[in-house]
């Protein structure tokens, strides 16, 4: 009677099986927290002593190895701005009008194919792009705006699809109710679809934030100067930037406080950790109102 | 039926086709509807229920791989001549098969169409959504929490949302389409009694998988099966066995497959 109920040879191989491979997969995914950990560990562990009032809010003096950082730090959150300002109205409309609007056809998927190619140029090859196209051909100089740009049209791909697929997350029964109702597909988008796919957009534009605040080929050659005793004026002006600024001060200039870089590098991943920080509170509060 | 062709004719269906690519859902169709009569539509899946009624109020405007063709006179007027297909939408109020209730708020939802008619003011929308939430059975349950979310109510509260969501479109036609789907018994049965009041107000054309529904709700009741029709009549005749289509008996009577 108890033998039928007994695990068999075949049972017991199994569970084995079961375990060794659960195990295994989850080894490889517990790897990638071992990065992460071991970097922000040294970038606080010697970073964080150079860290204060006068490190963020001085300019950089006695040619960058004493100082502080913050024309560069003013200067990656100009060109973050910028780059905003360009790159989430194109980026938001494109990405409607690929997930409301467009059929299924060739433009479309010509389109779509630009889109991933987009993403997957290499940042140098963009940065000689905005060379050509923004520095010299519209007459921008080595400038702000010419560096906003460069990285605007680079990260426009990632805005696009995190907007495009939280689009696509929103029941198309919701969208199907509001048509019958006789709501054109604007009213619809205004009234429905948008407002539930708010917290994947803001997603999308937070990534979006980072990727610019960390980019440096793309900003080197078109608007992010080496050292600048001033404060850029205007968006045609030049700057220095965060990124940059750690390449210059890791290996460009000698006799550097070895704690300096770290501080850099512990800044910009700390502008990046906060934001995304922000719109992870903001998307559990906007989570909290919207439901279905 | 004695004096069915001095009644106003809601929809005139005559040849109607209806495609999704190669795939054909309805071919052939032939069919009046009148004024205030409950119009039940049975048959399995597949058969072109939905087909149609997404045809009558031209969602094949939103789907590119949808093709009509034949001839769909609502109240008199093709429906792809309607030169304004939003406001033929306004006019036909649709339920689906599981409660869509809109992630806004209880009164959004129901204000929603109202505010696209173009009513204004407060008071005049507060008008609106009482009164059909009232008619839709839910006022009572829902008074006191307006301003929650539509989607948070259970089930068969949703639904009757979404019936009140129809009626605040003051429809002449309100198609329901598998509405009992996900609703309780007790629930069905009180939407069914809303059914039979507003039929005095306007044309309802029912979808239904329940037999017994149809039976109980509708005045004439068409079968569809497979993308045709097989039969249409009185509701009454048909059930005491005056069928015209051996297939029809079979259906009613539950041997079928």
């Amino acid at each position: 009677m108890t033998a039928r109920f007994a695990a068999t040879e075949l049972n017991l191989s199994n569970y084995r099986t079961e375990r060794r491979y659960r195990l295994m997969l989850f080894s490889m995914t517990a790897m990638l927290v071992l990065p992460v950990l071991i970097i922000l560990g040294i970038l606080v562990l010697k970073g964080a002593p150079m860290i204060s009032w006068e490190f963020l809010f001085e300019f950089p003096r006695r040619g960058m190895t004493e100082g502080g950082i913050y024309p560069a730090l003013l200067g990656t959150i100009f060109i973050v701005v910028v780059d905003l300002i360009f790159a989430m109205p194109i980026g938001v409309a494109a990405a409607i009008y690929l997930s409301e609007y467009a059929p299924d056809n060739w433009l479309t998927r010509t389109i779509n194919l630009a889109i991933i190619n987009l993403a997957g140029v290499p940042s140098i090859v963009h940065a000689l792009f905005g060379v050509g196209a923004f520095v010299i051909f519209f007459g921008f100089g080595t400038s702000i705006l010419a560096a906003a740009l460069t990285v605007a049209i680079m990260t426009l791909p990632l805005v696009i699809v995190a907007t495009r697929e939280s689009l696509q997350a929103v029941p198309q029964a919701f969208r199907e109710a509001c048509w019958s109702m006789g709501a054109s597909r604007w009213q619809t988008i205004f009234a429905v679809v948008l407002p539930n796919a708010i917290s994947g957009i803001l997603t999308g534009l937070i990534l979006e934030v980072s990727r610019t605040a960390g980019e440096t080929a793309p900003i080197m050659f078109t608007g992010a100067a080496f050292f600048l005793p001033f404060l850029p004026e205007s968006v045609f002006e030049q700057t220095m930037a965060l990124s940059l600024h750690l390449y210059v001060v890791s290996t460009q200039v000698p006799e550097v406080p070895e704690a300096l870089p770290y501080g850099v590098a512990l800044v910009l991943i700390g502008i990046v950790l906060i934001m995304n920080a922000i719109s992870i509170v903001f998307r559990s509060y906007l989570r909290g109102k919207k439901k279905w | 039926m004695v004096a069915s062709e001095t009644r106003t004719k809601v929809l005139e269906v005559d040849n109607l086709s209806i495609s999704y690519g190669a795939k054909t859902a309805m071919s052939g169709l032939n069919l009046d509807v009148y004024e205030n009569e409950i119009f039940g539509i049975i048959g399995p899946a597949n058969s072109g229920k939905t087909s149609f009624l997404r045809a009558i109020n031209r969602m094949d405007a939103f789907d590119t791989n949808m093709k009509v063709s034949g001839s769909l006179r609502f109240m008199g007027t093709e429906v792809s001549a309607w030169r304004n297909a939003y406001a033929l939408r306004r006019q036909i109020g649709v339920v689906f098969p599981l409660p869509v209730g809109l992630p806004m708020s209880i009164y959004d939802n129901v204000a929603f169409a109202a505010k696209l008619r173009g009513v204004k003011g407060k008071a005049a929308i507060d008008e609106v959504v009482e009164r059909c939430l009232t008619r839709a059975a839910l006022w009572d349950e829902v008074k006191d929490r307006l301003d929650s979310l539509g989607s948070q109510l259970s089930g068969g509260q949703q639904q009757r949302l979404t019936i009140a969501r129809a009626l605040s479109q003051e429809p002449t036609l309100l198609m329901l389409d598998e509405f009992s789907i996900a609703v309780d018994p007790v629930t069905t049965m009180r939407i069914e009694d809303v059914l039979k009041e507003l039929k005095k107000e306007m044309t309802i054309l029912l979808v239904t998988n329940l037999v017994q529904q149809a039976e109980r709700l509708a005045d004439r009741t068409a079968l569809f099966l497979s993308g045709s029709l097989i039969e249409i009549g009185e509701t009454g005749a048909l059930f005491e066995g005056q069928t015209q289509d051996q297939r029809t008996k079979d259906y009613l009577e539950g041997r079928f497959g």
